[in-house]
């Protein structure tokens, strides 16, 4: 016990975030094998988990970087659709599911990276509502890019085509991985709970630790006074960067998740209302704060689910609650509550609830 | 701090009211459904039809009854319910349905069709559109649960599934119908097509439409695509022109084919359309004017004007009930109720077989020589071993405002 608050605070926050998402996987994986969880909760394991990835990688740019994205499902898009074709195309040379997981993740990763560069670097010359608007476009550039794409795959390889899957001229016995506007179909599911889990702890790992680094430091530099910033000689454009891609590329590891659990994925699934789906998580777990984003992801993941017994009336909950949430998160004496209780179980560590470094 | 607990009292109020209304709204179904039997709530609020506990067979439906596709979920789910009322008053086989929602998406759908198989589901009515069908299809052959979707197209819904059958025309038979129809009848000589490129329905046939015209050597002058957003076809309409095409094929819904009619009026371009069974529900449509639609010819499966008397009480209860007139996805909606019914009398299910059992026996059933259904949809439909239905597809033409047969 001594140990553990001889710690930093901020490590100390950060073991409870990973204690969290350890126990969570703990629990589930008890629950499924003594088998008292639903078919309908253990099906959205990996989406839930795949969107924790999105909040906690849009956070940082967000939260971290102080500049708001709108474009968020774009990345997970090049990450989800570049993982189902690696995926498809090693199915052959790839026999252990697990490992051609991992493969197609890694590429959907850098992949989305890459694009994170080409638009990070002209994009984030911008600041604000001008930058939002810059990313929601691109977010719908791909949309529609996806959207007239045909990938083919034979023995002699893969081949491409923007007209359609008929000018592919696959040989007999080729696999359409991408007709266009239907999106890929008959995807091997090989996303598992695991994957998703270790994905969550990986993100966390570079997250926290960017934060808690000297690079972290610079960046939220950046964020609170870019002027003070660049007055101590730091770099403005690399530390944007840095975020900017490293928050990408997270997105291209959860898309290759999400989109490896489910036997169709169309381009039209990460548009603006994904963007601003996470982004909701985001704010509603609050602007910075980790751990809020983890707990907001699953929970308003699952929430609709549980409000099914509503029927048509359920979305429309759906959306009170979320009102209800943002009213009771900000309300003064809500947090003063939250701020003493958190005095007691902390006394000895002052109290700052006004800056975001908390994780 | 006064303000706020106003504002959540007032809120917490919101949120009761429709929480009643909900169940308010769906108790009545549930009434009408089970033939005006009094009914004690059950557990779970989407669930119409037999109340006799344990001996009717639960079927599970899947559509998007909220979104921007909801007008087909909504059909089929009105469509089963018409009957679904009328099988469990046969006072044969008993059947529960269970229809929930998946806003036209594919995960949404997963989780959907796992909350039917925690409800216990047995056979499943769905999905209504391709992409969640997509999804759903595969879990379902994995879990070897029998599905019938009413109006999921594309042919990929049944590729290599055993266990999955259509009751709508595929989009691969609807594109070389929609070509042979037009050569056969010689319905005009140069074709300019305009089709959603960002949607899979209308590039299915889209593409079977032109591998087979021009196999029959079908010229067609112009290809133009837009995509779900679009509003104005001028450009589209004028390349048509342009090329002097004297017949416009639409393989597109009919929303965008209201506005490409309307358009090609105000630029005076006078040419022959026709349509696929997406077109269906055009006249029905809200502050269209039908004499824009005035010889517009389409292939559809069904028409809410045929005189046989399965169509007219179908219809005329459909008016009463849900207050408007079937579209085809109504149609498809209570044909698979019926399918299922016929075939699963037939097979000799019953209530405590598992899913997996009923499955094995309505799959022998549905690929057997023997067995045909007549629906609303067509009459002496087989299915084949790849899922497909084999059924005619109708030539239909708009004229004074009413579907006519060609």
């Amino acid at each position: 016990m001594k140990k553990v608050k001889k710690l930093r605070k901020s490590t100390r926050s950060s073991l409870i975030t990973y204690g969290l998402v350890i126990l969570f996987f703990v629990i589930v994986q008890v629950m499924m094998i003594t088998g008292n969880l639903s078919s309908s909760l253990r099906g959205q394991l990996v989406p839930i988990a795949a969107y924790i990835v999105m909040a906690v990688s849009l956070n940082l740019t967000v939260g971290i970087l102080g500049e708001l994205s709108l474009g968020h499902a774009g990345f997970m898009s090049i990450g989800a659709f570049a993982g189902v074709i690696v995926s498809t195309s090693l199915e052959n040379q790839i026999a252990n599911a697990p490992l051609r997981l991992a493969v197609s993740m890694l590429v959907g990763g850098i992949l989305a990276a890459v694009v994170g560069v080409i638009v990070g670097v002209p994009a984030l010359r911008l600041r604000g509502d001008y930058l939002a608007i810059v990313t929601l476009a691109f977010g719908e550039i791909i949309k529609n890019v996806i959207n007239i794409l045909y990938v083919g795959y034979d023995s002699s390889g893969l081949s491409l085509s923007l007209k359609s899957a008929n000018a592919l001229g696959l040989e007999e016995g080729g696999k359409v991985v991408l007709n266009g506007p239907m999106g890929a179909v008959g995807i091997s599911r090989i996303s598992t709970v695991t994957a998703g889990f270790v994905l969550i702890i990986v993100t966390l790992f570079i997250v926290l630790n960017l934060m808690h680094s000297r690079s972290g430091r610079a960046i939220m530099a950046v964020r609170d006074n870019r002027i003070a910033a660049e007055s101590v000689g730091i770099s403005i454009t690399k530390y944007k960067l840095m975020a900017f891609v490293i928050s990408a590329a997270l997105a291209g590891l959860a898309g290759s998740l999400y989109a490896l659990n489910f036997s169709t994925v169309v381009a039209k699934k990460f548009d603006f209302n994904t963007s601003i789906l996470v982004l909701v998580f985001v704010v509603l777990g609050g602007i910075g704060n980790i751990r809020g984003s983890i707990i907001a992801a699953a929970v308003l993941t699952v929430l609709p689910e549980l409000l099914r017994q509503f029927n048509d009336y359920r979305m429309l909950l759906y959306a009170i609650i979320l009102i209800l949430v943002m009213i009771a998160t900000n309300n003064e004496k809500i947090k003063n509550l939250i701020n003493r209780v958190t005095l007691m179980l902390d006394l000895k560590t002052k109290n700052d609830p006004k800056k975001g470094g908390a994780a | 701090m006064k303000k706020f607990r106003f504002q959540l009292i007032a809120l917490a109020l919101v949120v009761s009211i429709f929480t009643l209304a909900a169940c308010g709204g769906t108790a009545t179904t549930t009434t009408t459904a089970a033939g005006g039997e009094t009914t004690t709530a059950a557990p779970d609020e989407s669930t119409d039809g037999s109340t006799d506990g344990g001996a009717a067979i639960k079927i599970g439906g899947i559509g998007p009854l909220t979104g921007a596709a909801a007008v087909y979920g909504n059909a089929v789910y009105n469509g089963s319910k018409i009957a679904l009322e009328e099988i469990n008053a046969l006072g044969d086989l008993q059947f529960e349905l269970n229809f929930q929602d998946d806003e036209h998406d594919g995960e949404k759908a997963v989780n959907a069709y796992n909350t039917l198989k925690d409800w216990g589901m047995q056979i499943l009515n769905g999905t209504v559109t391709t992409t969640p069908a997509n999804s759903v299809t595969p879990e379902a052959f994995a879990d070897r649960i029998f599905t019938l979707t009413p109006s999921a197209s594309s042919p990929t819904v049944v590729e290599g599934k055993d266990n999955v059958f259509q009751l709508c025309f595929s989009d691969l038979n609807q594109g070389i119908a929609a070509a042979q129809y037009i050569a056969d009848n010689k319905l005009g000589e140069k074709i300019a097509i305009i089709y959603n490129n960002a949607d899979a329905y209308s590039t299915g046939i889209y593409e079977k439409f032109v591998s087979e015209a021009e196999a029959k050597g079908l010229e067609i002058v112009s290809t133009t695509t837009f995509t779900d957003e679009t509003n104005d076809f001028t450009v589209q309409l004028t390349e048509a022109q342009n090329n002097g095409a004297d017949l416009l094929f639409l393989p597109i819904y009919y929303q965008p084919a209201s506005l490409v009619l309307s358009q090609a009026q105000a630029m005076s371009y006078e040419t022959k359309v026709f349509g696929v069974d997406g077109m269906d529900g055009i006249l029905t449509l809200e502050n269209f004017d039908t004499t824009l639609a005035e010889g517009v010819m389409l292939l559809t499966p069904f028409v809410a004007d045929a005189t046989d008397e399965r169509t007219v009480s179908f219809v005329e209860k459909y008016k009463e009930q849900f207050d408007e007139v079937p579209n085809q996805f109504a149609a498809d909606g209570y044909d698979v109720m019926y399918a299922l019914y016929e075939a699963a009398k037939k097979a000799g299910v019953t209530a405590d077989m598992s899913a997996e059992e009923i499955n094995d026996k309505l799959i022998e059933v549905f690929t057997s020589d023997d067995f045909s259904f007549d629906g609303l949809t067509g009459s002496g439909m087989t299915w084949s071993d790849t899922g497909e239905v084999s059924k005619e597809p109708k030539g239909m033409v708009i004229e004074n405002g009413a579907y006519v047969g060609m």
